[in-house]
């Protein structure tokens, strides 16, 4: 099976200029691969640097030590070192990405900010609009607030505007950081079947779950980040 | 996208004796490209743009523009003439004050039409609904067309402004504090309009601005300058999540919540 | 005219006028070029033609016959006056009559009378920068003229029809000089500028306030810019000139009395009294049946008489001091 992602030694800690230059190391070491098909699962307790990892792996938090290597467009990329260019590049077509939360845009509707990666991509703008509405709706999102922009939609509600953009497109690589936080039951199944039907579409999967239901459904294999943490490299 | 960049940027500094203007800049642009340079007053952001879009002559360093021709032209070494001609066809300048920008006795229409007649166009029909076309997509309502903007709102001549420059497919434009001295509301509707038509139209743009929400919405890449150096750079959202330079954490720690 | 050495030929010092020379001949080198000059003080105010004296007195010679006129009249105020002053300080025949004049020095008219090689026309300019209304600075409309940015100039018409529904400048209509500058052709009114393009006459553009001079060779292309939907188009009239009945001239109108009397009469005193003195043109005929039309509601009294062109009211009325 093939792997589209493989991470090697990486290290992270941020410098805080602020507070004297003090340095807080956050995970080093880090080292795994995830496998197409499959859904891998970050695991640890809060603080132990799982949303780290994933912000870096999407090029959001730069990288320390180490290298992310990235099948993109038939050849292979380091994350850790590529330009701010390239990683635009990458995240356009090769990682989507699934945030906590939803960052809303002034007077944009629910249905274009789901529509709109699709739009990036090259996709025409009604057949995204049409792909955004079927997610939508199994998601379970009232069609009167489609037209609406969600800066002012309920925390559930914006979740699942995120978790249908994130979906929308068939990026290689889906990263989700705690996709099924603010959802309901009804919701969270909806997204162990989403979840399911990329899997069965080939898609590499990495995510957060802190709810144990989701986890056990959808995780082909966990990783334990405490593994990852600093101390255990010096010890 | 093509493999090489609209303009490229080496070592670019301007000094004003022993001032510093801005000090040894470099980097590369590309189409569609919008690139955020952020800073306080006094650190070189607009000296920057100024000197990008020839306003102003570098001390040293070049740049170079890729013309439509797919030729690399260097900005410095152009003529005036050359000059003056991308500027009113290729390029776009927005004003933080839209007089600096607008003919601000002549008719919305007009400040419009203005850079159509100067590439040749002589129909007057065809300049005026392109005018109307234009008016639409910047919100402003067809029955001002005819109204100078003297009697337009901060709001209105800043979006006149945008349609004024952007009427003849510009593939370059510059910003200078586009939103600045705007209500919230409206520079959240001229915010979501630049966004809109930066990606409708595939535009590169660099924008400065001290507000980095700003930044946020409209770029994918940014600059931070302090005392006329850049002191980071990188993908917004990276540059402001996880900031590195001592100055960009304090400008980021610097934000006010909502 | 019997103090005629008290003053220089023709007023000017010789340097001035060998000065003044220069730039007229880099004004012909360079269509529509205006090149500054150093205006001196003329024995009249600024306003009253002291760019054109100072050209005419720079290229007219004992041999010359000047003919002055102002608004098309031979016999107003200033025309006379400046003929006078050639009289006195060139001793200079002078003339009404457009066809044997060899210098006619004009304020906003083009006499109606085609000119011919030899003849030379000089302007008197208040404003030469056809810009300058919609570009206050100096530095900028020079570069705009060097780089040939001139969308600015369309942008004023355009204002003219978005506001009027057709161009409705009259007057001082900018022109394109042989397919390069644009020029002010001074406040004549766009009924002249045809007579400009490819014209057998010198002409020669003098701002003595704003110390320009310029110049279009004769046979020079000088085309009144338009829109392609809005092409250019000259004043029409729709009747005759109440005096001489000629068609296809320029009118003035003409102010009776005090209760809306009024009639319109050719603004080229010359060609209207060639035509009504000439034995072969429908003279007095013609005039009866056109004047009668013209005036039948205004004049309890008699006929208008050609005494009317020497009462020079309306003219000082209608004279704008620039």
């Amino acid at each position: 099976m093939p792997t589209p992602l493989v991470v090697s030694d990486v290290a992270k800690s941020f410098t805080m200029h602020l507070r004297d230059g003090i340095k807080l190391p956050v995970i080093a070491g880090v080292s795994f691969s995830i496998r197409a098909g499959e859904c891998t699962v970050l695991g640890g307790p809060s603080g132990a640097g799982k949303s780290s990892i994933l912000k870096m792996l999407y090029g959001n938090y730069a990288v320390d030590e180490g290298q992310i290597i990235v099948t993109h467009d038939d050849g292979l990329i380091d994350l850790a070192t590529a330009s701010p260019r390239t990683v635009l590049a990458v995240r356009r077509q090769t990682i989507g990405y699934v945030s906590q939360f939803l960052r809303t845009v002034p007077r944009v509707s629910a249905l274009d900010v789901v529509a709109e990666p699709l739009v990036e991509r090259g996709e025409d703008r009604e057949i995204a609009r049409g792909k955004a509405r079927a997610l939508l709706a199994q998601l379970n999102l009232p069609e009167k607030l489609w037209a609406l922009p969600p800066a002012t939609f309920s925390g559930g509600e914006q979740q699942r505007v995120n978790i249908a953009r994130g979906f929308i497109t068939e990026h290689p690589i889906l990263l989700l950081d705690e996709p099924t936080a603010s959802l309901d039951a009804r919701n969270r199944d909806v997204v162990i079947e989403l979840i399911a039907a990329k899997k069965a579409a080939g898609v590499a999967l990495l995510g957060i779950f802190h709810d144990h239901d989701v986890r056990e459904a959808v995780a082909d294999r966990i990783i334990d980040v405490t593994a990852f943490a600093p101390g255990k490299i010096a010890a | 996208m093509t493999d090489e960049p609209l303009l490229r940027v080496s070592a670019l500094s301007k000094f004003y004796g022993s001032r510093v203007g801005c000090d040894n800049v470099s980097f590369d642009l590309w189409p569609g490209e919008v690139l955020a340079v952020v800073g306080e007053s006094g650190s070189g952001k607009t000296t920057l743009l100024n000197c990008l879009s020839t306003r102003l002559l570098p001390s040293s360093g070049t740049a170079s523009y890729r013309m439509r021709d797919g030729q690399f032209r260097e900005l410095y070494r152009m003529s005036e003439a050359e000059r003056r001609f991308l500027m009113r066809t290729d390029w776009g300048f927005v004003h933080q004050n839209p007089a600096d920008g607008l003919r601000m006795t002549v008719s919305a229409g007009a400040n419009v039409g203005e850079r159509l007649m100067a590439v040749g166009d002589r129909h007057y029909g065809k300049i005026r609904a392109t005018a109307v076309d234009w008016l639409s997509r910047v919100e402003i309502d067809e029955d001002r067309i005819d109204d100078e903007p003297r009697a337009f709102s901060g709001g209105m001549r800043q979006r006149l402004q945008i349609a004024r420059n952007l009427v003849t497919g510009p593939r370059l434009v510059f910003m200078d504090e586009p939103t600045g001295g705007l209500d919230v509301s409206v520079q959240a509707r001229l915010l979501d309009l630049l966004r809109g038509l930066v990606t409708d139209l595939g535009l590169a743009a660099i924008v400065v601005t001290h507000d980095l929400a700003v930044a946020r919405l409209l770029s994918q890449r940014m600059m931070v300058m302090k005392d006329g150096r850049v002191v980071e750079s990188g993908l917004t959202d990276r540059v402001l999540d996880d900031p590195r330079a001592p100055y960009t954490q304090l400008l980021v720690s610097s934000i006010l919540q909502v | 005219m019997t103090d005629i050495a008290t003053y220089n030929f023709a007023y000017l010092d010789e340097q001035t006028k060998r000065m003044i020379r220069r730039a007229i001949l880099k004004g012909i080198a360079i269509p529509d070029y205006q090149v500054p000059f150093a205006s001196r003080e003329m024995p009249m105010p600024y306003g009253w033609g002291t760019g054109g004296v100072q050209v005419t007195a720079s290229i007219i010679g004992p041999d010359d016959v000047l003919k002055v006129i102002d608004q098309g009249a031979d016999d107003t105020t200033n025309a006379v006056s400046i003929r006078a002053f050639f009289k006195k300080v060139a001793n200079v025949a002078v003339t009404t009559d457009t066809a044997s004049a060899t210098i006619i020095q004009t304020r906003h008219r083009i006499p109606e009378h085609p000119l011919k090689t030899g003849q030379v026309l000089v302007y008197q300019v208040p404003i030469p920068e056809p810009l300058r209304f919609l570009e206050p600075r100096e530095t900028e409309t020079r570069k705009m003229h060097a780089l040939e940015e001139y969308g600015l100039m369309h942008v004023k018409l355009y204002e003219d029809i978005a506001k009027h529904g057709r161009i409705a400048t009259t007057y001082a209509y900018p022109v394109k000089v042989e397919g390069r500058y644009v020029m002010d052709p001074s406040p004549t009114p766009k009924f002249d500028n045809p007579k400009m393009h490819r014209s057998p006459a010198l002409q020669l553009f003098g701002a003595g306030r704003e110390k320009r001079i310029y110049a279009v060779p004769p046979f020079t292309e000088v085309v009144s810019l338009d829109f392609e939907d809005h092409p250019f188009e000259v004043q029409t009239f729709d009747q005759p000139c109440a005096l001489c009945a000629a068609e296809n001239v320029y009118l003035d109108e003409v102010i009776l009395d005090d209760h809306g009397g009024h009639m319109f009469v050719c603004s080229d005193t010359d060609h209207c009294e060639k035509r009504r003195n000439a034995p072969t043109s429908p003279l007095w005929g013609g005039r009866a049946e056109g004047a009668g039309g013209g005036l039948d509601q205004s004049t309890p009294h008699s006929t208008p008489t050609p005494a009317l062109r020497a009462d020079p009211p309306h003219k000082e009325e209608g004279k704008e001091k620039q």
